[in-house]
């Protein structure tokens, strides 16, 4: 291993992943250190979100390993959890709980004083702070979703297609958010479609991986 | 406050601010107990002599119905998908889930259940063990009751596979329960079925969120 | 064990298996209905009707092994992730359905001549047909799922349950019969075997033993072949 690859924080090497009876992709690797970003295109279906997932610990790879510190992430999936955020395509909102309500409780299930209330300015929902939920609009929810990044802190940030139904202030806003959270030393991974333009990132295309018939 | 704490003290705010779940399941309750004098007749020793079959019988299948809320919601909105990420075990999680599932569920069902019992002339001298009886085996409804519901996420029909999934499993708890809410009619112990029913609940409470949380898991993957 | 995880292994095993369980299976049973018909003294009380224990009893016992067998090879596909594990188990629940249905239908031929009734609740006839719902439960969820892989697995969590739930079941309906005992009177048990009575059942069961096998690898093979048939055809 060379002198630099030592530094890199989060590894995963010859995966392979099954969904259902299909297998989906074989051989993908990827390392990623502090500060770093990390891209994952290709079309759908290629797997973007199921790498996502196994980044995650959602799911088991069928080959390979993902380590962090060199540490497989298998081994204690409790202390994975507690370094990572993922954000998924929906966005975990209760409806009828409040915007401050839904990301408190994200906050005290990590075991972290909430941040609610930064989080909530950040990506302009602090008008919306005691409304409920089911009274913002769906970008608004999408950003509500996104602020779970701002309550509490996490080293790892897993994001699926972070910017469907943002508008372009809030692309900026977060991609602002990313390039404060890689400047204090966290790394993040983002599968999109979109065009993220996020400086030095790497980008891990799956479509030479996937082994699905193209649609 | 802990996550236990939190997940719990989320679903309670949800179900009292939803509305209507209490009152669906009490409801429920309460017609279905009403139907069997019009179905068996209102002869006074008939129904006091059914009256403790009839109560049990009723109130799981009260429980039954309000099961697929237990992670249904979660399941759809993607919180499920977050709460599993989490750094707290999921088996954890499925605890706090099952209490907050019994306090909207099992416990206005105990509370209710004596008034019903005037209805159906249960004898009065079986009072103390129906309450007995209903506050140790309605968690444990719950708990076997979580295990069906996360099996049956995303399922074709879940709510009619849930049925035939729980209910053979609800039998030993019925079996008991219903002993012990009769045995003082009977003048018999009621002593050895409750004892029986702290035991499934114990065994439930240690095994159940570890098979609810496992099929969770497979559920999310 | 992982010596049977490939798929072609199995089916090379089972192909040089199949012929001597089913002829096993043909053999027992016939010895034990010669044994149950013709050597085992009809009861002085209930006539030659009695025999109808040779298939019940039986067939009792094979829906409870069968739905171990169920149990154990859930366990091993949900531990090492083995689809021939997951395919043994869901091949095994309808036959162990079957042996429950056998179960119920001969003691309902059993109590209608004895007793007039067509259904009796006694302890033995009632667990089986609790077990037949948990077997037609399994059989249920496992084909619910559009995810085919996803329904297996949520079986497999089932079959566990239910295997650690069954004494707890059979205890508690063990329990509700004694305790409503004066109602039932009719104990279908049947009499303390004499030794004569006992051979053709263990024959019997030993038969269907191996009929049970037989069944449950062509089952097996056919699951494999149609999984192969899926493979090649949708490119997995």
């Amino acid at each position: 291993m060379a002198a630099g690859e030592l530094q890199k924080s989060f590894t995963g090497e010859g995966l392979a992943c099954r969904r259902g009876e299909r297998r989906v992709f074989r051989g993908v690797a990827f390392a990623l250190g502090a500060g770093e970003a990390l891209v994952l295109g290709g079309p759908n279906g290629s797997g973007k979100t199921s790498l996502l997932r196994l980044m995650a610990g959602l799911a088991q790879p069928e080959q390979g390993r993902i380590a962090w510190d060199g540490t497989s992430i298998a081994d204690d999936p409790v202390a994975h959890r507690a370094r990572l955020h993922y954000i998924g395509h929906q966005e975990a909102v209760k409806l009828a709980l409040t915007a401050e309500e839904n990301l408190g409780f994200w906050a005290q299930m990590r075991g972290t004083a909430a941040n609610a209330t930064a989080a909530l300015r950040r990506f302009r929902l602090d008008p919306r702070a005691t409304w409920p939920a089911r009274y913002l609009s769906a970008g608004e929810r999408k950003r509500l979703g996104l602020a779970r990044l701002l309550a509490s802190p996490a080293a790892l940030w897993l994001l699926d297609e972070p910017t469907t139904g943002l508008d372009a202030e809030s692309i900026e806003i977060l991609l602002a958010v990313i390039a404060e959270h890689r400047r204090d030393g966290g790394c993040v991974a983002v599968a999109t479609h979109a065009v993220m333009p996020l400086p030095a990132a790497q980008a891990v295309s799956l479509a030479p991986h996937a082994t699905g018939r193209q649609a | 406050m802990s996550a236990f704490t939190a997940l719990l003290t989320r679903d309670l705010r949800l179900a009292f601010r939803q509305g209507g779940d209490v009152a669906n399941v009490v409801a429920f309750f309460a017609l279905a107990v009403i139907l069997f004098p019009f179905g068996v007749g209102p002869d006074p020793d008939l129904l006091a002599r059914i009256s403790a079959g009839v109560l049990w019988v009723t109130a799981l299948l009260a429980a039954l119905l309000s099961l697929e809320r237990l992670f249904e919601a979660d399941y759809h909105d993607g919180s499920l998908e977050a709460l599993s990420l989490m750094p707290v075990p999921l088996e954890i999680q499925v605890l706090a889930k099952c209490t907050a599932h019994w306090l909207t569920t099992g416990l206005p069902l105990t509370i209710v259940a004596p008034v019903l019992a005037l209805v159906l002339h249960f004898d009065v001298a079986g009072y103390p063990a129906l309450i007995a009886a209903l506050l140790l085996g309605t968690p444990v409804l719950s708990l076997i009751g979580a295990i069906g519901a996360a099996l049956t996420l995303g399922a074709r029909r879940a709510g009619v596979l849930l049925s035939l999934l729980v209910l053979p499993l609800y039998i030993p708890v019925l079996i008991f329960g219903v002993a012990a809410s009769e045995a003082a009619a009977l003048g018999l112990e009621s002593r050895p079925h409750l004892l029986l029913l702290a035991a499934l609940f114990a065994t439930s409470l240690a095994l159940a969120p570890w098979a609810a949380a496992a099929a969770l898991r497979q559920a999310l993957e | 064990m992982h010596r049977f995880a490939n798929p072609a292994r199995f089916m090379r095993l089972s192909a040089v298996l199949l012929p001597w369980c089913a002829a096993a299976a043909a053999v027992f049973v016939a010895i034990g209905l010669y044994g149950a018909l013709f050597v085992a003294p009809p009861d002085y009380q209930q006539g030659e009707a009695v025999k109808i224990m040779y298939v019940h009893v039986p067939s009792a016992w094979l829906a409870s092994l069968v739905y171990a067998v169920m149990a154990l090879a859930s366990a091993i596909a949900l531990i090492w992730r083995h689809p021939v594990a997951h395919i043994a188990a869901e091949s095994a629940a309808p036959i162990g359905a079957g042996f429950t249905f056998v179960c119920l239908v001969s003691g309902s031929l059993w109590g209608e001549p004895m007793w007039g009734t067509w259904w009796v609740w006694d302890a033995r006839l009632t667990s089986v047909l609790v077990l037949f719902f948990l077997y037609l439960g399994f059989i249920a969820l496992a084909n619910a799922f559009d995810d085919r892989t996803r329904g297996s697995r949520a079986a497999a969590i089932l079959a566990i349950v239910g295997v650690i739930n069954l004494p707890i079941i059979k205890f508690s309906v063990d329990w509700w019969n004694t305790l409503h005992q004066k109602a039932s009177v009719f104990v279908m048990g049947g009499p303390t075997i004499a030794t004569s009575m006992l051979w053709p059942l263990l024959v019997m069961a030993t038969g269907f033993l191996f009929f049970f096998a037989t069944l449950l690898m062509l089952r097996m093979r056919a699951a494999l072949l149609r999984a192969k048939v899926r493979a090649l055809r949708f490119g997995m």
